[in-house]
């Protein structure tokens, strides 16, 4: 058996005497294994990943050569659960895809019925609701900064932003009675309605939030490590983003000013004076720019909110249709036909035959529902548009020739949950 | 009528290429073409009308009718402002053209109509399961397939016994 030695000599070494040839350096194609990729798992089970996904790499030395995405593992067959449960069964369902923001689902789903069957919500139920989905589009952006800024080394930043997400889930769970999986929202409005002491602990937060946020973007974006490993890491042009479906944070970081709140007006967010954020490089960095934009046009959104909210008061905040629309619980117990009507709801809502889609904008991207109705109980297709899956589906474009170090702040960047990319 | 714009636009685009409108719920311009023309009016979209982005590919499955399956593309144009959809019949061992060509995007969700559905799509460079393992036999959002799913565990007891048999071989039957 012959063993081979290899000398690896690190820089130009001096030679040892005058006049003795220099000693060899050997380069990189000396290597045994030169040129030969390596295979690397990287998840399911990996904390930077941000949940179960699996990235089949190959690399050469740290140097990505090609990026698989595997997804799947947190499939748990929702399209087809909503098919076969029916279409009010689903609300607590919406809830588990992006998990981080489930009351923007519920209302996501909530506005592909109404367009199904032609639904109008009160003014109050629609304040509720833009109330609640800039809560929960600050409640995933302060997530995607924790996460993002802890994969990368920033640990206080996870605490900071998590403490004030703890905020938000206090107000949740004294508007719902939960700090998660909420599922407040129904056909024709929302089913209970947001009382002074709710009100008070929003504009609490709200009076705080943008010194918060002044705080986090002076630790971050001047801070040395963060901008070099996100500025021109993961550059996506605008075609390249428009290409590969992407929605929402990611197109506008590529200088696409898409919003779906502006350009296709839902619960009434025409009436809001806000501002779309758009990048100029497309870099991880103006992604985290805009999402943080994102945060405090959100807080103006909700402010607007709060004050509709005071104008509204005592107002409907839910739909007069017994067709579709859930009779309030206080009558469910003190009348027959209303009890008659919330057992007929629940358990055989029927729609009109058509179908709809209708997208909102997550703090993801385009969240979107495909219904098809045959004006029976169950829905004969539910197709939820998922924008984290587009984003999943990213990866290998912002990463192959980069290194290894700049996956995890890719995965970040882009900002996907589990939950809604394998439904 | 809403749409209005839209519609002339596609149809400018669509010249020559049968295509019939569709009444939508939704108010968002449908329209059902035949599957032998679906690759040139994808191409047609793309190119001439201006879609610059694809929103959703999937399907949905009329048990019962024929042809089976009513594949469902939908995209939008930033540009306009506006989206399309469209409904193409496709039958139970029939394939669909990609359009991963116009619209790489649309890899992933033809993998997961693939996956949920069975039909193939002609040209697309990765097709395999999306959501499902490799190895499972079936399609499961087609609705001859119960809810509670078929042999559930079968993949996991299969690998369970492989992995059994290295540690005690006699217990492996």
């Amino acid at each position: 058996m012959t063993t081979q030695t290899f000398e690896y000599v690190r820089g130009s070494a001096a030679p040892a005497e005058p006049g003795a040839p220099a000693a060899r350096v050997p380069r990189d194609a000396d290597d045994p294994l030169h040129g030969e990729l390596m295979q690397l798992n990287m998840g399911p089970q990996h904390p930077a990943t941000h949940g179960v996904l699996r990235l089949k790499l190959e690399l050469d030395g740290e140097t990505l050569r090609s990026v698989e995405p595997v997804v799947g593992y947190l499939h748990r067959g929702k399209e087809k659960t909503c098919e076969s449960l029916g279409w009010a069964k689903f609300f607590p369902h919406t809830d588990r895809l992006d998990y981080v923001q489930p009351l923007m689902n519920n209302v996501g789903y909530a506005l592909a019925l109404e367009k199904l069957a032609g639904l109008q919500v009160p003014e109050r139920g629609q304040v509720i609701r833009v109330l609640l989905m800039e809560l929960s589009r600050i409640a995933a952006h302060l997530i995607y900064l924790g996460t993002t800024a802890i994969d990368l080394g920033a640990v206080t930043m996870f605490f900071n932003t998590f403490k004030e997400r703890e905020n938000i889930y206090t107000i949740l769970d004294a508007y719902t009675g939960h700090r998660m999986n909420n599922t407040y929202v129904r056909i024709g409005g929302v089913f209970a309605d947001v009382d002074e002491g709710v009100e008070s602990l929003v504009r609490e937060f709200l009076r705080r939030m943008p010194a918060e946020i002044d705080s986090w973007e002076k630790l971050l974006s001047g801070n040395r490590i963060w901008y070099d490993r996100n500025r021109d890491v993961g550059v996506l042009s605008r075609e390249q983003a428009l290409a590969w479906s992407l929605t929402g944070p990611n197109l506008r970081g590529s200088g696409v000013e898409f919003d779906l709140r502006k350009a296709q007006p839902y619960s009434g967010y025409e009436q809001y004076e806000f501002e779309v954020p758009v990048g100029t490089v497309g870099d991880s960095y103006d992604r985290y720019l805009v999402r943080v934009e994102e945060m405090r046009q959100s807080v103006r959104i909700a402010e607007q909110a709060l004050t509709r909210l005071g104008k509204t008061r005592g107002g409907e905040f839910l739909a007069e249709d017994r067709r579709y629309v859930l009779p309030p619980k206080d009558r469910v117990h003190t009348s027959m036909e209303e009890l008659i009507f919330q057992f007929k709801i629940v358990t055989d809502l029927r729609l009109p035959a058509g179908e709809a889609y209708h997208a909102i904008e997550s703090s993801k991207g385009e969240l979107g529902f495909y219904l098809v109705s045959d004006g029976t109980s169950a829905p004969v297709r539910c197709h939820i548009r998922a924008p984290g899956l587009m984003n999943v589906q990213a990866i290998p474009v912002l990463a192959e020739g980069r290194l290894l170090s700049d996956m995890v702040a890719l995965i970040g960047s882009l900002d996907f949950v589990m939950g809604e990319v394998d439904r | 009528m809403a749409g209005t714009a839209t519609i002339e636009r596609v149809d400018a685009a669509l010249a020559g290429i049968g295509h019939r409108w569709l009444a939508s719920r939704d108010g968002m311009p449908a329209l059902a073409l035949a599957a032998t023309d679906l690759g040139a009016a994808l191409r047609a979209l793309k190119e001439r009308a201006g879609f610059e982005t694809a929103t959703l590919v999937t399907a949905v499955d009329r048990l019962g009718k024929t042809p089976r399956f009513e594949l469902v593309h939908q995209f939008l144009s930033l540009a306009h402002n506006d989206r399309v959809r469209i409904h193409t019949p496709v039958g139970e061992d029939e394939s669909a053209p990609t359009c991963t060509h116009l619209w790489p995007g649309a890899a992933f969700m033809e993998r997961e109509c693939f996956d949920m559905f069975g039909i193939p799509f002609d040209g697309h460079a990765n097709l395999k399961r999306l959501l499902m393992p490799d190895e499972y036999g079936h399609h499961p959002l087609r609705k001859d397939f119960p809810h509670q799913g078929i042999e559930p565990d079968r993949l996991y007891r299969e690998w369970d016994r492989e992995r059994r048999k290295d540690w005690h071989p006699e217990a492996a039957r």
